[in-house]
Parts: structure tokens; C-alpha cells; sequence
């Protein structure tokens, strides 16, 4: 078996009566970049959370970076990286300083850091912004910068929520560029979208609907099996959007 | 300025059809520039909409679309240049203007501590209307969210806070309709869902103006304008902007995507080479792929390629303009 970097079994949530995560069972490897999509409502987000060591489940079993979702939350944290759309860096700091205050998070040397930070500044071609105020900068830039400095520990798994929101088809691509040679480099990737397009740029993805998982598989058999020529297609075949 | 503004409407934009001629005019702007401090958010701007038509302004975030639209509802006044909305001055008929638009900003303004109900006669009585009068036109949007009219609007779902705000901005049946990236974030089926309300409003003969960061709606609207750091880089209808590419387009495919990438980037014939879903959208010198082509990828250690003409859309166009522009 390959090495698992992420086990679910039985998954349950529930906020009160209402099951937002209604029994899931899947796994995610190391290295894969794995698409989690659903409609808005779905039950993506309560997942997401629970992975990141940020909520329990109530009950289940789910392991991440070999640790558990109940008790090993902190152990979690620490292997992960997380980047999400609304916030991601902070706007009032210069990126240096962003840099330096994650690395600091995440226990890094102090010598770890610069190099990263050095590392970092070239592969983006950066190096002009490096004093700069993060509100500064133009959004593919900060896109960019926010998924760099969350594999900055060289995490297991990076979690990305709906990374490419709004930002223009050049750095989207370059973006997901950057994912590719992450995964390379045996990351495991997570990421959310709304642009269907990019779930096939995934080596599998799993469709959610009404807190269940609905649908799991490398885009290309998903589209065999639902007889459709893109992933929209087979999401607008199978996942509904909540009415309430 | 009124006597600047009297002469741009007698001014006929070279890009326009002889057949918008006999149409009327929803919007006509010329010349449009707006700064804020340093950034120059909108830079001469020219474009016109006709009436009844969907027209999309098709952008990244940032690109200006909402300065834009901030401008055309009269919320915002351009530095430069001159605009006229249905017949009237953005500046000096703002106030009669303002009856004739319905606008839904891009973040939710509704007043999340009022119900459903509350929120739509809100609006119909501030422009002097009644839900009544003009239920026909909203029937079709408003009649998912009626079975929950009770519920304050803070706590609807997603997609139905989107309902009510697009039933509020129509409620007293404007004649332009301005909406403000109203898909973003929004799941594909919804997304789908709510284009097709947007077609359905067509036959009630209202001008839409419509923004979205996602490029595959192009295809949705009458005409589009595609739009980038504060320029509009074409207008056109979406399978003319299309045909604009001017190149061949191939996709190539092959089980690594990202080694196949690489590589394509790297054979001496390629132009651009950009990562496309599960293909790699490839233009080349010569127009042609040739065997030089497969034997530099199988040299690369790449099989199994799989090259294919397609037609190019609407982000490869937007993507080549884009290149062109910097």
C-alpha cells in the first residue's frame, strides 16, 4: 500500500441534529494533490476543519500526518500547512516579516529561516519586494507569497481553500505550477475550488453533497463513469445544491 | 463639462457595428479614467451597451470592475472622460437615473436583521413601488425563497441571500440592471442556475451589466468586455473574441502533466505552453506539430502524447491578450 497521508473512516459531525458530515470514508496519499469539492453548503468546510486538528469529530476514526483527530490536535497543526483565499498573511507587515513570524510559529532556526526566506525570494523573483507591505502588493503576488510561506516548514499535507479565487488566468496558472512542483517534492496537496477547470488538474478528486462524499476518483474515470467530457459536467450531474 | 459632455454623445465609437446603429443605447462611455492616490484604477475606458442586451465585463480581481460599475450607478465620479446611462448624465440626472437601476453590489447589503418579506417591501417602498405591482418579474427568482419569507435575510444560505438580493435589485423594474460579480464564490451548479434566471429577465426587455472573475461565462452574455489593471483589452461577442486567437491551438496530454509542461516549454517550436485542466494548451512557431515535436518529448522521457487542434476559448484569447499587453 502507498503511504498514506491522510485516513477517514466513518466520519460523523454533527452540529446539534444537523449531520454536517455524514459518514466519509476516503484517503490521500503522500504527494497526491487531492481536489475536495462540493456545492457551497456541502459539508467541505466542517471536514477541512476537522483535519486541520481545528474541530473534533463526533465520531470515527481519522488520522492525519499519522497522528489522531482527537487527541493528537497539536501534532496535527504542526505538520500541516493551510492557505486560504480570505486571509492568509498579514497585510500590515512586510513580507520579510510575514516570513519570519511563521517560521518563528512554527519553531524553525533562526539560520532555517533566512535560508528559506533567501530560497524563497528567488524562486518567486521577489527579491525587489522583500521590504515591502504585504497590502502593497498586487493579489497573484500575494497569492503566491501566502502558498509559499504554508509549506515554508515543509509540512506533510498544505490545505487550500479556494486558493485562486479572483486572481487573474496568468498567476492561476502559475499558481498551480507551483502546486505541481510541491507535490513533486512529496507535499501532499488539498485544495478546494470552485473552478472546475482546476479539478482537473488533480490527480483525484472527491465530490461532496449533503455532508456525503458522493463521488471519488481520478478526473478522467469520473468522467468515463458519468459519460461527460469535463468535471463540471459530472458535478452538475451529481451535486446538488443545498435548497436550505 | 455640459457642453464636453453634449459633444461625446455625437461621437461614434470606430468599433462599433452599423447594426447598433438602429439599436438604442443603454450606455454609452468614452474616455473614462479614475484614480485612487497613485493607482490608476480605471484607464480610459470606451465601450457601449445596447438595450436588452447581457453584457459582461469579464476580469480578475483588481482589474476595476467595480470602480466601473460604481461609476455607471452614479455612486462614484469618473476623473476623465464622459458617460451616459440611459439617455441621462451620470453627474447631473443622478437623481432620475437612480430610479431606473437596479444594482447588486458584490458583497450582500441587504439588512441582514429584517426578514425576507421586510427586505423586499423595503425596497419596493423606497422607490415607490409595491411587491404587488411588479411580482411577475421576480416570480421566477422570488418563488424559491417565498416558503422561508419569515426568515431574517442574515440567516439564509449562500444562495438564497443571493435570490433575495437579485429579487430586491429588480423589485422596481428597473430598465439596467448592474451585478456586481454576483457568481463569485458560488458553486458550479448554482452558478449555472443563476444564468439561467439571468436569461429569463432578458424578455423583460432589461439592459444587464454583469461582472465575474470566471471566464468560462463569457459564453452566457450578448457581448463581453474583457478586462485587466484598469483597461478593457477587447469587446466583442464571446465567440468572436474567441476567433480573435491568433494563433493554431493544440492541446497536448499525457499522463505527467507536469514533466509534459516542462518539456513543452523547453522544444525550441513552442510559443506558450499553459497548463489547461488535464491537458497542456500549446501554440507553436510554425502552426504545425511535426515528429521533431513527439521525438523531443519522447527524448524527454515523455509517451503516450496525445496532440490534438482545438478551438481556442475565451481565457486562451484573454491569456494571449494579456501577453500582448505587458
Amino acid at each position: 500500500m502507498e503511504n498514506q497521508v491522510i485516513s477517514v473512516k466513518n466520519l460523523v459531525k454533527k452540529f446539534g441534529s444537523f449531520v454536517a458530515n455524514d459518514n466519509l470514508n476516503f484517503e490521500v496519499f503522500g504527494g497526491e494533490i487531492f481536489g475536495f469539492l462540493g456545492a457551497n453548503g456541502a459539508g467541505k468546510t466542517t471536514a477541512i476543519r476537522i483535519l486541520s486538528g481545528l474541530s473534533k469529530p463526533t465520531s470515527g476514526e481519522v488520522n492525519v500526518a499519522g497522528f489522531d483527530a482527537y487527541r493528537q490536535t497539536e501534532q496535527i497543526k504542526k505538520n500541516i500547512g493551510y492557505m486560504c483565499q480570505k486571509f492568509s498573511l498579514y497585510e500590515d507587515l512586510t513580507v520579510k516579516e510575514n516570513i519570519i513570524l511563521y517560521g518563528g510559529i512554527y519553531s524553525m532556526s533562526k539560520s532555517l529561516i533566512k535560508e528559506r526566506l533567501t530560497e524563497m525570494l528567488v524562486k518567486l523573483r521577489f527579491q525587489e519586494y522583500e521590504n515591502r507591505i504585504i497590502s502593497d502588493l498586487p493579489l497573484g503576488l500575494r497569492q503566491k507569497l501566502a502558498f509559499s510561506v504554508a509549506v515554508l516548514h515543509e509540512p506533510k499535507i498544505v490545505f487550500l481553500d479556494e486558493p485562486t479565487g479572483g486572481v487573474d488566468p496568468i498567476t492561476r496558472r502559475q499558481f498551480w505550477e507551483m502546486i505541481y512542483e510541491t507535490a513533486e517534492r512529496g507535499i501532499t496537496v488539498f485544495v478546494t475550488t470552485h473552478y472546475m477547470d482546476e479539478a482537473e488538474y488533480c490527480d483525484r478528486i472527491s465530490i461532496m453533497s449533503d455532508g456525503k462524499i458522493v463521488a471519488l476518483d481520478t478526473p478522467e474515470n469520473l468522467k468515463k463513469q458519468y459519460n461527460a467530457t469535463s468535471v463540471e459536467e459530472v458535478f452538475i450531474k451529481i451535486a446538488r445544491p443545498v435548497i436550505d | 463639462m455640459m457642453a464636453l459632455l453634449s459633444r461625446g454623445c455625437r461621437v461614434k465609437q470606430s468599433s462599433q457595428e452599423s447594426t447598433t446603429d438602429q439599436m438604442q443605447i443603454a450606455i454609452e462611455s468614452s474616455g473614462i479614467s479614475k484614480n485612487f492616490g497613485t493607482t490608476k484604477a480605471l484607464n480610459d475606458i470606451s465601450f457601449s451597451v445596447n438595450e436588452s442586451e447581457v453584457f459582461g465585463f469579464i476580469g480578475p480581481d483588481g482589474a476595476g470592475k467595480t470602480t466601473l460599475f460604481r461609476i455607471i450607478t452614479t455612486l462614484l465620479l469618473p476623473d476623465e472622460g464622459e458617460i451616459r446611462v440611459l439617455g441621462m448624465d451620470c453627474t447631473f440626472d443622478y437623481k432620475e437615473l437612480r430610479k431606473n437601476i437596479g444594482y447588486m453590489p458584490g458583497r450582500f447589503s441587504l439588512y441582514q436583521d429584517l426578514s425576507v418579506e421586510e427586505n423586499l417591501n423595503f425596497y419596493a417602498t423606497v422607490f415607490g413601488t409595491t411587491v404587488e405591482k411588479n411580482y411577475d418579474l421576480i416570480s421566477d427568482i422570488y418563488s424559491h425563497i417565498e416558503p422561508f419569507k419569515k426568515r431574517l435575510a442574515g440567516k439564509l444560505s449562500g444562495g438564497m441571500k443571493q435570490k433575495l438580493a437579485l429579487s430586491c435589485a429588480l423589485i422596481h423594474k428597473p430598465k439596467l440592471l448592474v451585478l456586481d460579480e454576483p457568481t463569485t464564490g458560488v458553486d458550479a451548479v448554482s452558478r449555472s442556475e443563476f444564468w439561467d434566471m439571468l436569461r429569463k429577465l432578458r424578455q423583460h426587455n432589461i439592459t444587464i451589466i454583469v461582472s465575474t472573475p470566471y471566464m468560462d461565462e463569457a459564453m452566457r452574455c450578448d457581448r463581453v468586455a474583457l478586462i485587466q489593471d484598469g483597461r478593457i483589452l477587447t469587446i466583442d461577442a464571446p465567440q468572436k473574441i474567441r476567433d480573435g486567437f491568433s494563433k493554431k491551438l493544440f492541446t497536448v496530454k499525457s499522463v505527467e502533466k507536469y514533466k509534459l509542461l516542462n518539456t513543452l516549454r523547453k522544444y525550441p517550436g513552442t510559443i506558450t505552453a499553459y497548463p489547461f485542466g488535464d491537458s497542456v494548451h500549446v501554440t507553436f512557431i510554425n502552426d504545425t506539430v511535426d515528429s521533431s515535436l513527439f521525438n523531443f518529448l519522447k527524448n524527454g522521457g515523455i509517451g503516450d502524447v496525445v496532440v490534438q487542434e482545438v478551438e481556442a476559448g475565451i481565457e486562451d484569447r484573454f491569456l494571449e491578450l494579456m501577453n500582448k499587453a505587458e
